[in-house]
């Protein structure tokens, strides 16, 4: 399996593991459960994951699916540089960020979810995997002044295009060509 | 909306059904639990949580019977040939099995959230009452089970108060544990198969999706505790709990009132999912055995730009057009089955795949069958192989309709290498019983590297019409979507020529994508009262504009045109 980027999995989990928590959390405080201090810091902590990770890095390989409107937040979580493009940081983060949930069961689950995202984000580490940000492909514009190295030869009003081309092709079919497949009229 | 009703009404009414079926059993255990004299004791303790606990355990029974019904391959493609005589339309429906399974996930995932909110709920009240309570009727029915000849209604016997009581209830128990366990293989196998990983990363997908093993296991043992308990229907004759309710002191000491009785309900989940579960471990058994057939490579072809052609011949092996196989090679991997789209014809002596090598599994395969070598290889180092399959999918219709419309896009063009290739043999043995009048036929491509060998097909496909004086019954179009500067200059130079300068075909590549709208009023002006069938095998954007098409283009008079789309399922 040497080209999984297991990051990418992790990200999945771990956005998964953000939403688990903060439903949970929801559950311990809307029902005033014993210790639903830790399920106020499931949503917090739930909230905190979920934005940091709907932005997708980007793969390595190919083209990458954006997740809907995942810029905004994407320009945020690259503000923070190293922090959140080392996959250690983010794997150590998300194993720290897990214990308080395991205090109370409603939040247990996002814990044990949390716990396996941050596996596999260590083993993207290892990898040497790295969160990039998607950024589009900034497509050279052509400058109006570079283009238009001469004057236009033939004033308009210009003929359509297809017989324009055609009057070109004229002009090169003359120059010598040889076909690579021999041409037989069979129709 | 009459052409929508013939092209969707089938699939909807079934998604109405599932839906239906749904609703109908939330509904019903809901009131069994939240009104059931039953359980009136129950909702003294767990409160209405009970019923929201119950009523989607329910729903998560139906369609954990319905989840592995998409996946039986083997199963759809004997139904797939048993339902002949019913019709494409019914068969249509069994190209969307993944569709369905995608959608059964997705509400099993609903409930199971609902389930294990609720459950929460009931995990603290319970732990509560057994610490707590003190004088109220809870307390009352919590106690109950602590003496000789009582049965207990609160499940949590020990005295250990929340939240460390909560943990150890999901722990401790067997119905807590597998709870636990199960979701979080539900969880797993759930985010490993969004379509970014399963595109991108097959192995990753594939190996956790085989978590549904555990699933299934934990599943089925989930209510075996039992317990989860009612008031037992003798008891219900003695004790009547409206009655009884407010004098929960005096229970056992008065006549009218004895100490009511708890039993725990029977497990039902197996009940719902042993016969999916029999028929999957057949369809697994099946798989095995076709394994185990033999399969002989008998030539293998190294095609430009990373594909490799596998010709194999295996005893008993039957295909017909736009069937795909499930390939594994145990020199590469013991355990992975890939999907490929055969693009031999039924007609030929032998199968085919085309294999693009583009990730490990494939890169493995190429070094295996000796392609990174330049010598001849000889059979006997021909690697291993087993085969499953052929499964059927929408393209084998083909030759039902009188005019077909088949859309390829980028590798999804290889089904369609099987279909040409058989329409041309049935063309030749014998025109005349020949359903399938013209064929209009669209690949749109990004680059050229990928027309080398499908074009030399159609090459031949095109000289061979010719010489039979027929050359209208195939008529087709490519589009290249993806070229620069220099490709378009090379174009335009050779626009007059009579072959084109990629293909070498005598049709001209076109640039840029199709207008879809043009083409299809173009086909339904010339076959004013044809069916005409479109096929694609290509990305979801380009299934909904051809589906929209298909929806608007067709006349509302039956007699008139009809455009039925058909999607293959990669």
């Amino acid at each position: 399996m040497g080209q999984i980027e297991w990051a990418m999995w992790a990200n999945e989990q771990a956005l998964a593991s953000g939403l688990i928590l903060l439903a949970g959390g929801i559950v311990a405080v809307a029902g005033q459960f014993k210790g639903w201090q830790f399920g106020a810091y499931g949503v917090a902590a739930g909230v905190f994951i979920t934005l940091l990770e709907y932005p997708r890095s980007k793969r390595k390989k190919g083209s990458t699916m954006e997740r809907c409107g995942q810029k905004y937040l994407a320009a945020v979580v690259k503000l923070f540089g190293p922090l959140t493009r080392n996959y250690y940081v983010r794997a150590i983060l998300h194993a720290g960020l897990a214990v308080p949930g395991g205090f109370i069961l409603s939040t247990i689950l996002g814990t044990v979810c949390l716990g396996i995202a941050s596996i596999i984000y260590f083993l993207a580490a290892i990898r040497g995997e790295e969160w990039r940000p998607i950024e589009k492909q900034a497509e050279p514009k052509p400058r109006a002044g570079e283009t238009i190295k001469r004057p236009p030869e033939n004033p308009p009003p210009r003929p359509p295009a297809e017989v324009r081309r055609k009057q070109a092709d004229e002009v090169s079919v003359g120059g010598g060509h040889v076909n690579p497949i021999p041409v037989t009229d069979n129709v | 909306m009459g052409n929508w009703i013939v092209n969707e009404g089938l699939s909807i009414a079934v998604i109405i059904v599932w839906l239906g079926l749904n609703g109908y059993l939330f509904w019903n255990f809901y009131l069994v639990y939240d009104e059931g004299e039953k359980y009136f004791y129950s909702r003294k303790l767990y409160g209405s949580a009970l019923a929201w606990a119950r009523a989607p355990a329910a729903c998560l029974n139906f369609n954990c019977l319905l989840i592995l019904l998409p996946v039986c391959r083997n199963l759809l493609s004997f139904l797939r040939g048993s339902s002949a005589c019913c019709g494409r339309s019914l068969r249509r429906q069994l190209d969307r099995n993944l569709t369905f399974h995608k959608m059964v996930a997705w509400m099993i995932a609903l409930h199971t959230a609902i389930h294990t909110g609720a459950h929460l709920f009931n995990v603290e009240r319970l732990v509560d009452a057994r610490v707590e309570a003190n004088g109220t009727i809870q307390a009352a029915l919590t106690d109950l089970g602590d003496r000789e000849g009582e049965s207990y209604l609160n499940f949590v016997r020990s005295r250990v108060p929340n939240p460390i009581g909560g943990i150890n209830v999901a722990f401790t128990f067997l119905a807590g544990l597998t709870g636990v366990v199960i979701t979080l293989a539900l969880i797993l196998i759930i985010t490993s198969s969004t379509k970014t990983i399963r595109r991108s990363y097959f192995e990753v997908f594939w190996y956790t999706h085989h978590l549904f093993v555990i699933f299934f296991i934990g599943l089925v043992i989930h209510g075996a505790g039992k317990i989860v308990r009612g008031q037992t229907d003798k008891s219900l004759e003695k004790h009547n709990s409206t009655e009884c309710e407010d004098k929960f002191t005096e229970w056992g000491n008065i006549t009218s009132c004895p100490i009511p009785q708890f039993a725990g309900n029977e497990p039902m989940t197996w009940k719902w999912v042993v016969a999916p579960m029999v028929l999957y471990v057949f369809e697994r058994l099946v798989r095995f055995w076709r394994s185990q057939q033999k399969v002989v490579i008998t030539k293998v072809v190294t095609h430009p730009f990373k594909t490799i052609e596998l010709q194999m011949k295996m005893k008993g092996f039957k295909m017909e057009v736009g069937q795909y196989i499930f390939v594994q090679c145990p020199a590469v991997s013991k355990l992975e089955w890939h999907p490929f789209t055969l693009t031999s014809a039924p007609e030929e002596d032998f199968f085919s795949i085309h294999i693009r090598i583009v990730g490990d599994w494939t890169e493995g395969l190429f070094k295996a069958c000796g392609c990174d070598k330049t010598e001849f290889q000889d059979a006997w180092k021909m690697p291993k192989i087993a085969v499953d399959g052929p499964f059927g999918t929408a393209s084998e219709d083909v030759f039902s309709y009188e005019v077909a419309m088949l859309v390829g896009a980028g590798i999804g063009v290889t089904p369609f290498a099987s279909v040409l290739k058989s329409v041309w043999y049935r063309y030749v043995n014998d025109a005349s019983t020949l359903r399938l009048k013209k064929i209009y036929f669209y690949w749109l491509c990004r680059d050229t590297q990928a027309f080398e060998w499908f074009a030399d097909l159609l090459q031949s496909l095109e000289t061979q019409m010719q010489e039979r004086d027929n050359a209208n019954f195939l008529v087709y179009n490519i589009y290249l979507t993806g070229w620069d500067e220099s490709q378009a200059t090379a174009f335009s130079l050779h626009h007059d020529q009579e072959k084109d300068v990629i293909t070498g075909l005598k049709q001209k590549t076109l640039y840029g994508r199709p207008n879809w709208e043009n083409e299809f009023k173009t086909i339904a002006n010339a076959h004013t009262s044809s069916r005409v069938g479109v096929f694609l095998c290509g990305p979801e954007s380009l299934a909904e504009t051809l589906n929209k098409q298909s929806i608007a283009n067709s006349t509302v008079d039956p007699r008139g045109v009809h455009f039925i789309f058909n999607k293959e399922n990669f």
